[in-house]
């Protein structure tokens, strides 16, 4: 899938959401139809179950706010460099402008950029943490995503607390061009010094972790973990289906299918990734210099 | 420019001119008629004309030059810019990709790690060497071949002329994105200094996986960027045939990069491109390359990882 098939799916996705042909909304809200077995399940038991389909363990993808709820230990979360916004620095039109791509994406959002970045608490350890936003223009990596990690990573070394990273994105973003690029740089030199103080970086690649993503800050943790279902990889399918011209394998590019080829260190269900972060933060704490 | 090829579409015009010079240098010789004259204005108008075309080239035009066929590649400039070069293969764990070659060498008795994107210049060698896409264990390869240089002190060439790291199912079973990302995360921590030069296709994460370096430069024609502007014309535009538009908006050129403060300096390539000349193309590359070595091997370990931090941490544009 590419970043154009997303594009597509989202907005297929919130023109059915805000469709005002829709007769009763109230009724759309109740029910929710798991894209992966069909059935209908009530929406509130879906947000109960962490939105994990309970019929067939589908994990829904969810935003960032939703998942910092889930993560988090309640009241704990501390939002830092909120401020910083995008701009347009190649004036980059294509079938709209940038701009307004990024206005309609903060509209939608309520965020400024596809990251949010702050200090929490997980299960009682304290720890910084970073959660990608594929609602805000496919999670694409510009310079905000690029500045805000490499400030969360520099802030973490200050306080000399490790660093966890939820990805969520189609790539870099492309409106930035070569600035882009330069945030892979920008953000692996940011994890080296980490290593270097021997600080423990987590990164969790969730549904869809790709491109940009995946070649820098996504796979450099000291630990990976992966959600279960979710799509992982560098090129997009298309890409490489148009590239070999052959039929990729069956489950290509997902979680488990990275675990099978010794890509990621842990396969997580939703539920238990906090208990799992949790943990390996509390023994890395206990053997820590 | 005296050597020939198939003329690019826009060079057409060029050629024309050129081939009339040469049918009046023939009539001036087997009828003896004097057309010295006529000869020279033509031969002014070319040298005018090609100046302005040149100078004045397109985005999407300089990538036809950039991606001609017979552009230098890394052996190229292995014979013309380096001595005594002695390759060393392998990722030692059971891969020896032929996309990305690198090796110890000197240039201008300089000992150097010299590590680059290998493209071929016919079907055989491309398919020996993948088109210059690197797989996994390449971009694996060169890493053990920074730690070698860390180790023995060898100050860091690279060479990148790639469309980018291959997409295809064993490069992703294998971690392409991981390979990648391990290199551009290593480089930020090596002391010795590192020089990378964006010699043809600066596509990607697959260009930037050698490039973390304290100097950056570009071939004048050469172009890097995020995502090749036939994919993303297909993806932003919705149609593939938008490239040239895509090629202009994401500012690819060498003086865009320099505006955007992303290259440390543009190298220039003889009239019409590397392919005219590579032996001027290399010593053109040699001479810069020196420069850098220069001012470079008199910093510290310290000083060089801190800058090579320094120069990546402040790339980006953003409202605070």
């Amino acid at each position: 899938m590419t970043l154009k098939d997303w594009f597509d799916n989202k907005k297929k996705k919130s023109s059915l959401n805000t469709d005002p042909k829709i007769a009763d909304e109230d009724l759309y809200k109740l029910w929710t139809k798991c894209y992966n077995c069909n059935a209908s399940i009530p929406t509130k038991d879906l947000e109960k179950n962490e939105m994990v389909c309970p019929n067939c363990n589908y994990h829904f993808r969810i935003n960032a706010k939703t998942r910092i709820k889930q993560i988090v230990d309640e009241g704990t979360f501390e939002e830092i460099n909120s401020n910083i916004k995008p701009s347009d620095p190649l004036h980059f039109v294509d079938s709209i402008s940038y701009s307004e791509r990024q206005k309609a994406a903060q509209e939608n959002t309520g965020l400024n950029d596809a990251v949010i970045t702050g200090f929490a608490k997980i299960n009682n350890e304290e720890t910084a943490l970073a959660v990608m936003d594929f609602e805000y223009m496919g999670g694409s990596m510009g310079s905000v995503v690029g500045e805000k990690i490499a400030l969360l990573i520099e802030q973490a070394i200050a306080k000399r607390l490790p660093v966890v990273v939820f990805t969520a994105s189609g790539g870099a973003r492309m409106q930035e061009s070569v600035l882009s690029l330069m945030q892979m740089a920008k953000t692996s030199c940011a994890v080296a010094k980490m290593n270097e103080e021997k600080l423990l970086y987590i990164t969790v690649l969730t549904e869809p972790t790709f491109g940009g993503v995946t070649a820098s800050f996504g796979t450099l943790g000291d630990i990976i973990i992966a959600e279960q279902g979710a799509r992982i990889g560098f090129a997009g399918k298309r890409v490489i289906e148009q590239t070999i011209k052959q039929k990729l394998p069956a489950g290509f590019q997902t979680a488990e299918y990275l675990m099978k080829f010794g890509q990621i260190d842990i396969l997580s269900h939703r539920k238990d990734l906090k208990d799992t972060i949790s943990k390996l933060l509390k023994l890395h704490k206990k053997a820590g210099l | 420019m005296d050597k020939q090829f198939t003329p690019l579409e826009f060079e057409i015009p060029l050629y024309q001119i050129r081939d009339k010079i040469q049918e009046l240098k023939n009539l001036s010789d087997s009828s003896g008629i004097d057309l010295k004259d006529q000869i020279e204005t033509l031969e002014q108008q070319a040298k005018e004309y090609s100046e302005s075309l040149y100078a004045n080239l397109k985005p999407a035009q300089k990538l036809q030059i950039t991606r001609h066929p017979m552009r230098p590649n890394f052996s190229d400039y292995v014979e013309f810019m380096t001595e005594d070069f002695i390759e060393m293969h392998g990722d030692r764990c059971g891969t020896d990709d032929r996309a990305i070659m690198g090796g110890v060498c000197y240039i201008d008795g300089r000992p150097v790690m010299l590590i680059g994107t290998v493209k071929g210049k016919n079907t055989k060698e491309n398919l020996t060497c993948n088109f210059g896409m690197p797989q996994p264990e390449g971009y694996r390869k060169a890493l053990r071949l920074f730690y070698h240089a860390e180790r023995f002190n060898l100050p860091i060439v690279t060479l990148i002329d790639t469309m980018g790291a291959y997409p295809g199912i064993k490069a992703e079973e294998t971690g392409q994105g991981i390979a990648i990302a391990e290199n551009l995360k290593e480089m930020a921590k090596l002391t010795v200094p590192i020089i990378a030069v964006i010699t043809g296709e600066g596509c990607s994460g697959g260009a930037l996986g050698l490039a973390v370096a304290n100097k950056v430069y570009m071939l004048e024609h050469a172009y890097y960027t995020v995502i090749s502007p036939e994919a993303c014309s297909s993806i932003l535009y919705r149609s593939a045939d938008k490239a040239a538009e895509a090629a202009e908006a994401l500012k690819i050129t060498s003086k865009d990069l320099l505006e955007l403060d992303v290259i440390d300096g543009e190298i220039k390539e003889p009239l019409g491109g590397a392919h005219y000349d590579p032996e001027l193309t290399a010593s053109n590359l040699k001479s810069t390359i020196i420069k850098a070595l220069d001012e470079l091997s008199s910093k510290s370990g310290q000083e060089l990882k801190d800058e090579r931090y320094g120069k990546f941490r402040h790339m980006g544009i953003f409202q605070n």
